[in-house]
């Protein structure tokens, strides 16, 4: 093909450039799928319960991802404010991951536990009553808002088919049930969802009123999840760095 | 423009457009061609060097080693070049990190009586915890510790509902605090009208002596956390009662003493519930130290 047929036909030209801007997209992507050091071999990660994906969804849903990252580079000054940095293996069941570029926020890989319930139920009805320099909009719905969890299993199903390890049938089941134990197992059935999702609502004090199910409960639970799954006091220190 | 340059022939690319468009095919100038050739080198000599090349499941390691030692001098990481391991190497030996060091291993086998004592530690400790405390503590307790009420307690006053010891400040850092009043739906009307103005009486409220002296009876079932003068159990959590520092009810607020009332009888028919969380596995032990005494100084300590 002479240069002067492609430079003159812009269908061709259309087509051949996309080709070789996909070329180094995908050498850099491809592989990752393939290199087994990707995701880190660790204990303890497990796909979100049917209270904290909702929880996950109404993060999605209101956009805190346009604040907040998910994402602890590894550095040595968000080390010493975040904690660890994030694993690949901590994010493995996140469809779409929240890892994000954007700070107006603070980071929230690693939030979980870091503030009781009522504070983040307080915080999300009024930022500013306890972080008065806080520029962060109030949302004050999630605590007046029931929680609408009739597709939750559709929601789960969804997940599925993307690879994450929900159990539909009774072996799925029993898999899960080794891998993550039998309590755990059972709140990642399907066909469970919708009781262990009020069971777990109503099993803490999420939103500070136990008898509802509310979109704060379910904000909440996932927030106070965020980052606390891996046990790093199980692995030497060096342990994360064999797999870059 | 140069006249010079319309006698010589410049080499076109070829391509025509428009009947007269043509292109010149200029030589590139060689400083740009030889910087194209030196990435090219220097590419080279990183995929020797460095991770680079996926094949099949893994990738190129690179020649490049790191070893990164602890500080007794073991080898926690030794192996290819990575990110990671710079930072491994840069928490501990970094000039920021080292000096940093000096003032942590200061702290870290001192006492707190020596650390209270010693101007010293007590800078370091302040400047490092001031940091600490902006990001565990500060949202709720506030930049300068001055709490959020009725939710989160005021760490700047000499009032301490847990105890303003350094031993008391560390127990809660490390293992959190559940503070617990169970409400007490069931008394009502008179009863507990009484019993808000006996608690209001303890605080030296002027309160009617003979309603007040009606309520002590009901205040058996305070005893047991307020004491029974109502100077409080710091074991507990349980605030004292005497002290004019209200930490849940607005009373200093209220106006009246009918609103005061209110406000105590509200406590006391739902209760409080409040929790701090545990920073334990979160922080390591020397800053939880130095957030102790920083804490400690914050309200005048104990």
């Amino acid at each position: 093909m002479k240069h002067e047929s492609v430079e003159i036909n812009s269908g061709l030209l259309i087509v051949l450039t996309l080709v070789a801007i996909s070329i180094g997209g995908l050498v850099e992507i491809v592989p990752l799928f393939h290199i087994k050091d990707t995701v880190e071999e660790v204990k303890g990660v497990r796909p979100y319960t049917p209270l904290e994906q909702r929880g996950r969804d109404l993060y999605i849903r209101e956009g805190c991802y346009a604040c907040h990252s998910q994402m602890i580079r590894p550095f040595r000054d968000e080390m010493m404010r975040y904690g660890h940095y994030s694993l690949g293996a901590e994010s493995k069941y996140d469809h779409p991951f929240q890892w994000g570029s954007k700070r107006t926020g603070p980071d929230l890989a690693r939030v979980g536990g870091k503030y009781s319930d009522e504070w983040q139920t307080q915080h999300m009805v009024n930022p500013q009553a306890l972080v008065p320099d806080s520029v962060m909009p109030p949302y004050p719905w999630l605590l007046s808002t029931e929680l609408d969890y009739s597709d939750i299993e559709q929601r789960m199903i969804a997940l599925k088919r993307t690879g994450v390890p929900y159990s539909l049938s009774e072996e799925e089941f029993r898999r899960n049930v080794e891998e993550y134990g039998e309590e755990m197992a059972k709140k990642l059935h399907i066909p469970n969802a919708k009781a262990t999702l009020e069971e777990q609502a109503k099993s803490r004090n999420w939103d500070g009123d136990p008898s509802r199910v509310t979109e704060m409960d379910a904000m909440v639970a996932y927030l106070q999840m965020l980052g606390t799954l891996v046990d790093f006091s199980q692995y030497e220190e060096g342990y994360f760095a064999k797999f870059r | 423009m140069s006249t010079n340059n319309t006698s010589k022939e410049v080499e076109t690319t070829g391509h025509v457009w428009d009947g007269d468009l043509r292109e010149y095919s200029n030589p590139l100038p060689s400083w740009w061609l030889w910087t194209f050739y030196g990435t090219i080198v220097f590419s080279l000599i990183y995929w020797v060097l460095y991770p680079t090349w996926p094949i099949g499941n893994d990738f190129t390691k690179g020649i490049k080693t790191i070893e990164v030692k602890d500080e007794q001098g073991k080898v926690i990481y030794d192996g290819h070049w990575n990110t990671r391991a710079l930072l491994l190497d840069e928490m501990r030996n970094s000039p920021a990190a080292l000096r940093q060091k000096e003032g942590i291993e200061m702290v870290k086998n001192a006492s707190y009586e020596q650390i209270l004592a010693s101007p010293e530690m007590m800078s370091f400790a302040r400047s490092m915890a001031k940091g600490l405390f902006g990001d565990y503590c500060a949202a709720c307790h506030g930049t300068g510790g001055q709490g959020v009420l009725p939710y989160f307690p005021n760490l700047a006053d000499d009032d301490w509902l847990w105890g303003g010891k350094v031993e008391n400040i560390q127990k809660a850092i490390t293992s959190g605090l559940k503070g617990n009043m169970p409400g007490f739906p069931t008394i009502q009307g008179q009863a507990l009208d009484d019993l808000a103005l006996y608690v209001l009486s303890l605080s030296g409220e002027k309160v009617d002596a003979a309603a007040a002296e009606r309520g002590k009876k009901g205040y058996a079932m305070c005893m047991g956390c307020h004491g029974a003068d109502g100077k409080g159990n710091a074991m507990l959590g349980a605030p004292n009662l005497t002290d004019k520092v209200w930490t849940v009810a607005n009373v200093p607020g209220a106006g009246s003493i009918e609103g005061m009332k209110q406000e105590i009888t509200n406590v006391i028919h739902k209760g409080i519930k409040r929790e701090m969380p545990a920073f334990g596995h979160r922080l390591k032990d020397y800053e939880i130290k130095m957030l102790t005494v920083y804490v400690h100084e914050m309200g005048g300590g104990k």
